[in-house]
């Protein structure tokens, strides 16, 4: 018995179920790093995703093609983004209260245009995005399985960590990035305004988190929307961003730490009830969020911001 | 005859509220040291940051090596050669000095990425030529106050800076840094011939420093002398627009009975890593001491742990022959200290309460200022706040007003008159003048000796050098968590420079 979950679990199959639920997380994580290195505190990454998963379908499913949902979807991530900045970073409002504002509106929004564009709170069969096959990666045993014939997106992630990893701490414009949300007043005396920065951070930001929407509906579920099919991957991506401090490579980690622990899930459902194996992700981001506090509390004490705990 | 480097006419700069800078005319020469001097709130800080783009003035004209300035921002005015080191740095902590250094101009490779090994050598070359050394790899939050000063200098070097602010560089350091900053200064105008502007509050460093020197007060430039022809009393009189007697403080009385003794107290800092090691203390009724020592070298940690605020590891601490070791700050307060903490925006008032609530903190409980042990009597709080804020001079608006709306000096003038006000024979008095005019300086100081003089023992722990040596009547001096020397009579600022680094540790 234990035998058969075991070898169920360590399979081929559960590791390219890790790379399929974690590439949606890791793409909104990446946009997560983006705000948070400006000093963002972006918990509306889930809104952000659901818009993704909407408009790419609506794209898909109006013109036909899922690359026209793609298009529809970068459009739809810059003006998100330049939503978010306007309230944040022009009005400066309350970081905490947008991003709420953002999710609540995401899941009205998608909710109430799928039901009178589709009717009911959701569609399926839209043209989708293709999967990929990469000759002769089949030749390599388990690995060639794991990494073979996927969809287009999680290539394309592989390719995004780079970037935007090249991006953070390799170009000059990844030291503004950093500088205006660690000092702003320092870029600004520098002659960078910081603001430009957090704009561009968060424009970086609704695009990826798009990006991860329009994977959700056109990549992993074949044309399919559901009402609120973000499912909480924003908040679980934003662990991801806080565990991994916004480095894009490490962000990505945790992104499959996340996935590998939901395929374990799905895997345990053949034994275990699926209401309690569905916990486990979230039961891993709250294991991460403690490490993340325990952590910052150390660094907190560090920097002596914090009185310290009485002992005895 | 010099020619000009910078040259304001006529400029006025008005925020909601107050004129900042009134009708202010004056021109710097290409390779002098001008300092500019005036309280906190003159206008001196407005000024420079005028020069600097940070702000534009609502009326005036700005020239920059004989250009006029018309469009106000750090970018064109680095471009005409303004660099300002400023007195909160401008440096991003996790980023390396060299990465700090190259910051808004940096090389690159293959023109998109950040080339950091160009950086690391530009760094280091500029440190080498102007005798600033400092390591390119570090990141600058783990650099002294003094590196990081380097750093600041070196950036504003990097983008080519003719003429060089510094805003308080001196507040920060030890008598020895300060006297390498003046060797750099010194060096850069006569070699490079570059034109250095001094914002200070200490009079002795104009005069040591600077071949010019100008007087700002609430907003306008009262005068501009060389330095040759001034002294201190002559500058600190125009600072404050009435003759100033420096140095009238009266200390009477001969010390009395011992009151806060520390025995062989050890603390450790947040990280864990010892801060205090095996400290020994003693103050007695009537008697300043004094320590020394330059930030990050334990008092801080020594202070939390005899208010209670932190718990100390080992050691012992007496108060009036009562062992309260670990007692939690309510406790110590009521076996009879007072403390005036080192941050006053942290731990010292409540910015968001009215200045009426901080006053009355502490006394909140007793029963002339509750009905029924629970109904706040609101007339009897403001009667008690306002008869302190007049007898303190607290100037604003008033008792009900937030106290994060006083200025620096007037937030500072609040916590002093609360703590004082408890008659706890014992006080402590941590930075009590940092970042507060000359005016209130006085007072505070006054006050503090005056505390003295009724009997009370206090321990004084400040970065400024002056004010230790002004108030203590003796001073030990605080190196790495550990005394490294002690001192009485007359304080000579060499030796006790000395212990404050270290330097006299063979000695010991």
């Amino acid at each position: 018995m234990l035998e058969t979950i075991l070898s169920s679990i360590f399979s081929a199959g559960t590791f390219n179920q890790m790379l399929r639920s974690a590439t949606p997380v890791a793409l909104a994580a990446l946009g997560g790093a983006m705000t948070e290195h400006a000093g963002i505190m972006n918990i509306g990454m889930d809104g952000m995703i659901l818009m993704g998963a909407f408009f790419g379908v609506l794209g898909s499913w109006y013109f036909g093609s899922a690359a026209a949902g793609v298009a529809l979807v970068l459009v739809m991530g810059v003006i998100v983004g330049l939503f978010f900045a306007l309230f944040t970073v022009k009005f400066r409002s309350d970081e905490f209260i947008i991003g709420t504002a953002l999710n609540t509106f995401a899941l009205g929004l998608t909710s109430f245009l799928s039901r009178s564009i589709f009717g009911t709170g959701g569609t399926k069969g839209n043209p989708a995005l293709p999967t990929v096959h990469i000759p002769g990666l089949d030749a390599i045993p388990f690995l060639g399985q794991v990494l073979n014939d996927n969809s287009l997106f999680i290539y394309l992630t592989w390719a995004l960590v780079l970037i935007m990893w090249l991006f953070v701490y390799r170009t000059p414009y990844g030291l503004w990035l950093r500088a205006s949300g660690e000092k702003p007043e320092t870029l600004r005396t520098a002659g960078v305004a910081p603001e430009r920065m957090k704009w561009l951070a968060s424009i970086l930001c609704g695009l990826l988190c798009g990006l991860a929407g329009a994977h959700l509906s056109l990549g992993q579920l074949q044309g399919t929307f559901a009402e609120d099919m973000a499912n909480s991957r924003g908040y679980i991506a934003f662990a991801c961003v806080i565990f991994s401090k916004a480095n894009p490579a490490v962000a990505y980690a945790a992104a499959l730490m996340f996935g590998f622990f939901d395929a374990i899930g799905l895997r345990l459902q053949e034994y275990v009830s699926s209401d309690l194996t569905g916990t486990i992700p979230y039961l891993i981001t709250i294991v991460m969020m403690v490490y993340v506090v325990v952590r910052s509390r150390r660094r907190d004490m560090r920097a002596g911001r914090r009185l310290p705990q009485r002992q005895g | 005859m010099a020619d000009t480097a910078v040259r304001f006419e006529h400029v006025s700069m008005a925020f909601p509220g107050v004129l900042a800078n009134d009708d202010v005319t004056l021109d710097i020469r290409r390779g002098e040291v001008f300092a500019l001097v005036g309280e906190n709130g003159a206008g001196k800080s407005t000024l420079m940051n005028i020069l600097y783009g940070i702000h534009a003035p609502t009326d005036g004209q700005v020239f920059i090596g004989g250009t006029e300035v018309t469009d106000f921002n750090p970018r064109t005015a680095i471009g005409l050669g303004v660099g300002m080191v400023h007195q909160h740095f401008m440096l991003v902590p996790s980023f390396t000095a060299a990465e700090n250094i190259v910051l808004s101009r940096e090389p690159r490779k293959g023109r998109i990425f950040f080339d950091s090994a160009a950086a690391r050598r530009k760094a280091s070359a500029l440190a080498e030529e102007y005798g600033l050394e400092v390591d390119p790899d570090v990141p600058v939050g783990q650099l002294s106050v003094g590196l990081q000063q380097r750093v600041e200098i070196l950036k504003t070097l990097y983008r080519g800076a003719e003429i060089l602010i510094l805003d308080e560089p001196t507040a920060v350091l030890t008598p020895q840094e300060t006297e390498e900053l003046f060797a750099v200064i010194r060096r850069v105008v006569r070699e490079k011939h570059m034109t250095v502007i001094i914002i200070t509050h200490k009079l002795y460093e104009v005069l040591a420093i600077s071949d010019r020197v100008g007087v700002m007060r609430k907003g306008q430039l009262v005068g501009v002398r060389d330095t040759a022809d001034v002294d201190e009393q002559t500058l600190a009189s125009m600072m404050v627009g009435r003759p100033m007697l420096y140095d009238t403080l009266e200390k009477t009385g001969v010390p009395g009975r011992e009151l806060l003794r520390i025995e062989d107290l050890s603390v450790r800092d947040s990280r864990g890593l010892p801060a205090v090691r095996g400290v020994s203390l003693s103050v007695r009724a009537g008697e300043v001491l004094g320590i020394a020592a330059v930030e990050g070298n334990g008092q801080s940690e020594l202070i939390e742990a005899i208010t209670g605020m932190r718990r100390p590891e080992s050691g012992r601490v007496w108060l009036q022959d009562r062992d309260v070791t670990g007692l939690d700050p309510g406790a110590i307060r009521a076996a009879g200290l007072a403390h005036v903490p080192e941050d006053r925006l942290a731990t010292g008032v409540s910015a968001q309460a009215s200045v009426a609530d901080n006053l009355l903190a502490g006394r909140q409980r007793e029963a002339r200022f509750n009905r029924f042990g629970f109904h706040r009597r609101v007339s009897t709080v403001e009667r008690y706040a306002s008869e302190l804020y007049e007898r303190f001079d607290i100037r604003g608006a008033g008792v009900r007003t937030a106290a994060g709306d006083l200025s620096g000096g007037n937030m500072q003038k609040v916590v002093i008159a609360r703590e004082f006000s408890f008659d706890a024979p014992v006080l402590i008095v941590a930075q009590p003048t940092r970042g507060v005019d000359v005016g209130a300086i006085e007072f505070i100081h006054s006050q503090i000796i005056a505390k003295r003089n009724q009997g009370c023992a206090i321990l004084l722990c400040s970065a400024d050098l002056d004010e230790v040596f002004r108030l203590s009547d003796r001073i030990v001096t605080l190196y790495e968590g550990q005394i490294t020397g002690q001192y009485t009579g007359v304080f000579s600022k060499d030796e006790i420079g000395l212990g404050m680094t270290g330097g006299n540790r063979e000695a010991v």
